[in-house]
């Protein structure tokens, strides 16, 4: 545990892995120490199926794991149990995200029966964006558990076979449990603090917010290290694509808790309008290239809403393809 | 103190439909204090009344009387003389008043004159903030003095999530971390070591959820 | 120094005397327009009455408008104690003003119950 942490996580079988604990394709990859590649997909706002398996299709064979997003924004979707139920049916991996939102402790725990009875592996416990940024800012918010609560209930119904309430479980919910984490988020001395009550809960893998600055990142990662958070909780470094340099200029200004670095929007600025897609996917695909140098980086999250069509291309030119085959 | 707004006046004028006899009743206590229902505010709206009749010309009598309280009974009961003479009664006191004083004078009508919203405190005069939600299990001592529950906008109780920026909500740029205040508040008073426990989740039924409240002393009772 | 004959003149030791309910309770009575003569922000007397006052004479114009008769009915002017010009100037304006917007729609005594 005290010496200097390494690039890749120990191979299954050597010291400080626990035992597969659930069907995760994630999970077994993270456990033979694979680099590991997730990316995201965002329900539609109907009731059609078909914009989900194109979503899927697109990403079919580039990716580990598919996040589906949970009402975010507060915006109502296809619910996010119904679409990874659909990516399950076409033979891809879902990740079921969760907020706390919406549903009190006993609509989250029967969702979570519900997904483990489906086939669903992987679920993502979040706060969820309050509803003021939505479609819907007059409805009551729930927030009966938070982020964190709701890790502890997940690992709880699992290795305990125990609802919250202290009930026996009939058929307990094999789930990978995983929460996000921002390292840019203000207040930054405690984010790594923050990480660690997250681990403490449970919680196996996180994803982070995109990453454009590869400096404060590093000192994040840091920060996770010394605390040896690294090794039971895998961290998926979260990347974006910049589309254009409207784009880029906009997380930077508008979006809470994002640092893009002045350089990178020169960047974008600096080519015409039609190339600033491929400078874009330049950009994200160097960033993967430096991150996977970083120590304690397990894998990446490319989140490319709306894009999913760029996100095998990253992964070939980030040389992260083919994903491997688990049996 | 219950904090609250007073009504639009056309709002006012709405509810009170075609009556024009009107007992404008204050209370001397929070209501006074946030400036929104004391009998300064009483004689404010009583002459908006006037004023807005006496230029559509209409009949009208408009009183203004203000109780030291309109949640103990002693003190409503003390209009009972008066009080039939009117249409009805705009009562500018906090919801539980409004509520006391329809009970004991009903079947006759009492409107609100005032939103009730928060229980707070005045940071400095003219200004007030939300500071509790009546939880019914108070956790203060956890968490610096800063209530997590009333001051964050998701009642997180293992905060701060990912939208917390510069000290503000991600809400609202004017509106303050409730997790940022509580982290420096720890730090300042060397507790830190509280942030990193976990708080397990909690039990709602001393609130609201668990449905209407009661408090009995039978050691108080005559 | 003359001023129209039309202003009738209430003397306060201060403008932070003024109340919210002192000018709409001048509006009952009947009067058209009221106006708040004070001194020169940060030459207060008691420092910073005139301000209070200022801000009381905002709010009374909102309930003014709120009830239709029209927040132009009432003002704030500063002024030097010892500016009887600037004092006529002010009278002059806002019995302007108010003769522009008519007489207030509120008659003393019409419509009050006994």
């Amino acid at each position: 545990m005290a010496e200097r942490p390494g690039r890749r996580s120990p191979q299954a079988g050597e010291g400080g892995l626990e035992a597969v604990k659930t069907n995760s394709r994630i999970e077994k990859l993270l456990g033979q120490g694979v680099f590991v590649v997730t990316s995201e997909c965002g329900p539609p706002r109907g009731a059609d199926a078909e914009v989900v398996r194109k979503k899927g299709e697109l990403l079919r064979g580039a990716v580990d794991g598919v996040n589906v997003t949970d009402n975010q924004t507060s915006v109502v979707r296809m619910s996010s149990l119904s679409a990874c139920v659909i990516l399950k049916g076409m033979g891809l991996e879902p990740i079921l995200q969760m907020v706390c939102r919406d549903r009190n402790r006993i609509a989250l725990q029967s969702d979570l029966l519900g997904a483990a009875a489906l086939g669903i592996n992987n679920v993502l416990c979040l706060s969820g964006d309050h509803q003021k940024f939505g479609d819907h800012p007059q409805a009551k918010n729930v927030y009966d558990i938070d982020s964190i609560q709701l890790i502890q209930t997940v690992c709880r119904m699992r290795d305990e076979g125990k609802f919250l309430g202290g009930e026996e479980i009939k058929g307990k919910p094999a789930l990978y449990v995983g929460a996000a984490e921002n390292p840019f988020a203000d207040p930054f001395e405690i984010r790594a603090a923050r990480l660690g009550k997250k681990m403490k809960a449970g919680c196996e893998f996180i994803q982070t917010q995109c990453i454009y600055n590869l400096d404060r990142f590093r000192r994040w990662m840091e920060m996770v290290c010394e605390r040896g958070l690294h090794e039971k909780c895998a961290v998926l470094a979260g990347v974006t694509p910049f589309k254009t340099a409207g784009m880029a200029n906009y997380m930077k200004k508008n979006v809470p808790g994002m640092d893009v670095p002045d350089e990178m929007i020169a960047r974008m600025k600096g080519v015409p309008k039609e190339q600033q897609a491929e400078e874009g996917v330049k950009i994200c695909v160097e960033t993967i290239q430096q991150l996977r140098e970083i120590p304690g980086v397990r894998g990446i999250h490319i989140m490319a809403i709306e894009w999913e069509a760029k996100v095998p291309e990253i992964v070939k030119a980030a040389g992260l393809y083919p994903r491997p085959e688990t049996e | 103190m219950i904090v609250g707004n007073r009504k639009e006046f056309g709002e006012i004028l709405e509810k009170l439909g075609s009556r024009r006899r009107v007992l404008v009743l204050g209370c001397n206590e929070c209501v006074t204090v946030c400036g929104v229902g004391g009998e300064r505010e009483v004689g404010v709206l009583a002459s908006e009344l006037r004023l807005f009749w006496q230029k559509e010309g209409e009949t009208f009598e408009v009183k203004e009387h203000t109780l030291e309280r309109q949640c103990d009974y002693e003190y409503i009961d003390s209009i009972r003389p008066f009080a039939g003479d009117y249409d009805v009664i705009l009562s500018m006191a906090c919801g539980a008043g409004v509520q006391y004083v329809a009970e004991a004078y009903k079947p006759q009508l009492v409107i609100p004159a005032v939103n009730t919203t928060f229980l707070g405190v005045t940071l400095e005069q003219g200004v007030w903030s939300e500071r509790c939600q009546g939880c019914g299990n108070c956790i203060l001592d956890m968490t610096g003095g800063i209530c997590p529950i009333a001051r964050c906008a998701k009642s997180l109780l293992n905060g701060p999530c990912g939208g917390s920026s510069g000290g503000k909500c991600e809400i609202d740029k004017d509106t303050d971390c409730a997790w940022q205040l509580i982290i420096d508040r720890l730090t300042e008073s060397g507790q830190m070591e509280r942030y990193e426990e976990i708080q397990p989740v909690r039990d709602w039924r001393s609130g609201r959820d668990g449905g209407p409240r009661r408090r009995v002393r039978e050691d108080l009772k005559l | 120094m003359s001023y129209p004959s039309n202003v009738k003149v209430v003397k306060i030791p201060c403008t932070g005397r003024v109340d919210v309910l002192l000018i709409l309770r001048a509006f009952e009575s009947g009067v058209d327009g009221v106006y708040v003569a004070g001194c020169m922000e940060g030459e207060c007397h008691f420092l910073r009455g005139n301000i209070r006052a200022r801000r009381r004479v905002e709010y009374a114009k909102r309930l003014l408008d709120e009830v239709g008769l029209g927040g132009g009915r009432v003002e704030m002017f500063n002024m030097s104690a010892s500016e009887g010009q600037r004092f006529a100037q002010c009278a002059q304006e806002m019995t302007e003003r108010v003769r522009s917007l008519g007489p207030s729609p509120v008659r003393k005594g019409k419509g009050v119950l006994p």
